[in-house]
């Protein structure tokens, strides 16, 4: 199966000229991608994260039921987009480093200091690297937090934050709808909505709308099927 | 800088337009903001709302000379024609000669247009004809690089049948909205209410445009 898909590749990059080439599928020669759409808003009390759950190399949806929401650690988890590959690699190394920072100071680590080791690798490695990251979660000092590594290896704090392909469709809406101070089912509608609007117009984001809240208490996991999303009809 | 890279390119309305139709009438608005390679402003008071006849607008999207060219050409043919006819041309015909100038020089040209007005036969409509010369006619319509940013928000706010204030909303909400996001869309915005019995030109400077809720 390897061997195949190297001599796949192997000839498709001999007639790179065409990059339409109808003898081998798009897929063969693209990277898988998480293309996507992610967000996390800050509430009084944690943070509600979302993200949409296609998966795609090239034109091929490689998974429509991805978890782009994965745990840091207990009360901190981290939103992927941009290269699978690269995300998921920062994401175990950046566990180990927390895990093993948590241990040595006998006690839950801040969400601050999970963003800074991503910032860290991802500025570290600017030019190998194609990922944007959103860190959010709860801790003991500050409460619910929202971070984000966008490419390049920027960190700051926001309220709100919106990540992914798909998140340019979304800027206006989530400006025009996010007000300060509201309470959980508030956040919930709101990324729900969002992430709908972005993935009915962007053709990297799809499938159903993950969910995470997480405050002290701990983590909730909620999943949006497709057919149960919000109505937006223009039609 | 004295040499930035915006003395060697060309000026381009990076833009954001838009056209709604509402009960009764059409709204068409666009910012005023025109770029020279995403550095400098080479104007931040024109008009992307040219007036094409009577009861028809166009909105400019691109190059700015491309689209100048193009609207003035659409401005004569359209007036020949509608001598010919002896009554005020369909916003049909408007969007068709747009069309065939956009699809017929589609290897020249870098333009984008909405089309949009009010006639006799069929009431407000919208047309958008983009870069390679497809034309859709639709109840309302974006366009330009500040749009991106504001599909979320026009897909979750329109509703059909809208009264004249609510459009007029809507429209300066969107328009905001883009201007704050996209870099290359911003200053003031033109408007252009055409109904049955007029065609009416509006402007809200800057510090009149409505606040959205800011984030910081």
């Amino acid at each position: 199966m390897a061997a195949t898909a190297a001599a796949l590749q192997f000839s498709a990059q001999v007639s790179s000229l065409n990059n339409y080439n109808d003898l081998y599928p798009d897929w063969t020669q693209r990277e898988v991608s998480t293309g996507t759409t992610i967000m996390a808003v800050e509430f009084d009390g944690g943070v509600v994260m979302g993200a949409d759950s296609r998966t795609t190399t090239g034109a091929y949806i490689a998974n429509r039921v991805t978890d782009k929401l994965t745990p840091i650690h207990d009360r901190i988890f981290c939103c992927r987009s941009g290269s699978a590959a690269d995300t998921q690699a920062i994401a175990d190394a950046v566990t180990y480093q927390l895990g093993f920072h948590s241990i040595e100071l006998d006690e839950a680590p801040l969400v601050q200091t999970a963003a800074s080791l991503f910032r860290d690798m991802c500025y570290r490695y600017r030019e190998e690297l194609m990922a944007g990251i959103i860190v959010a979660g709860w801790d003991q000092r500050r409460g619910g937090q929202v971070y984000t590594v966008p490419v390049g290896g920027m960190l700051t704090r926001q309220p709100v934050s919106v990540g992914g392909s798909g998140s340019s469709y979304i800027y206006g809406y989530v400006d025009s709808n996010y007000r300060p101070g509201m309470n959980k089912e508030e956040c919930l509608k709101f990324t729900a909505g969002a992430l709908t609007l972005a993935m009915e117009r962007d053709g990297s984001s799809g499938g159903v709308v993950r969910m995470a809240i997480i405050t002290e208490k701990g983590v909730e996991r909620r999943v949006i099927l497709g057919n149960q999303l919000p109505q937006f009809s223009t039609v | 800088s004295v040499n930035g890279e915006w003395r060697s390119s060309k000026v381009s309305t990076g833009t954001t337009i838009i056209a709604v139709t509402y009960d009764g009438g059409v709204v068409i608005g666009s910012d005023s903001r025109a770029s020279m390679g995403g550095e400098y402003v080479s104007s931040r008071v024109i008009n992307k709302v040219v007036q094409v006849h009577d009861k028809i607008f166009c909105c400019m999207a691109g190059s700015l000379a491309d689209a100048q060219a193009v609207t003035n050409a659409v401005i004569h043919q359209l007036s020949f024609h509608s001598m010919q006819m002896g009554e005020p041309p369909l916003v049909q015909s408007a969007a068709s000669i747009m069309r065939s100038f956009c699809y017929n020089h589609r290897d020249e040209l870098s333009a984008g247009f909405i089309v949009a007005g009010w006639d006799s036969k069929r009431g407000p409509q919208v047309f958008q004809v983009s870069l390679g010369g497809m034309v859709l006619e639709q109840e309302f319509t974006i366009a330009g690089s500040g749009s991106t940013y504001i599909y979320g928000y026009v897909d979750a706010k329109f509703k059909p049948g809208m009264t004249r204030e609510e459009c007029l909303t809507f429209t300066t909400n969107a328009l905001s909205l883009a201007m704050d996001r996209d870099n290359v869309s911003g200053g003031v915005v033109h408007l252009a209410i055409v109904t049955e019995k007029e065609a009416e030109k509006q402007l809200i400077p800057g510090n009149k445009l409505p606040v959205i809720q800011s984030l910081e």
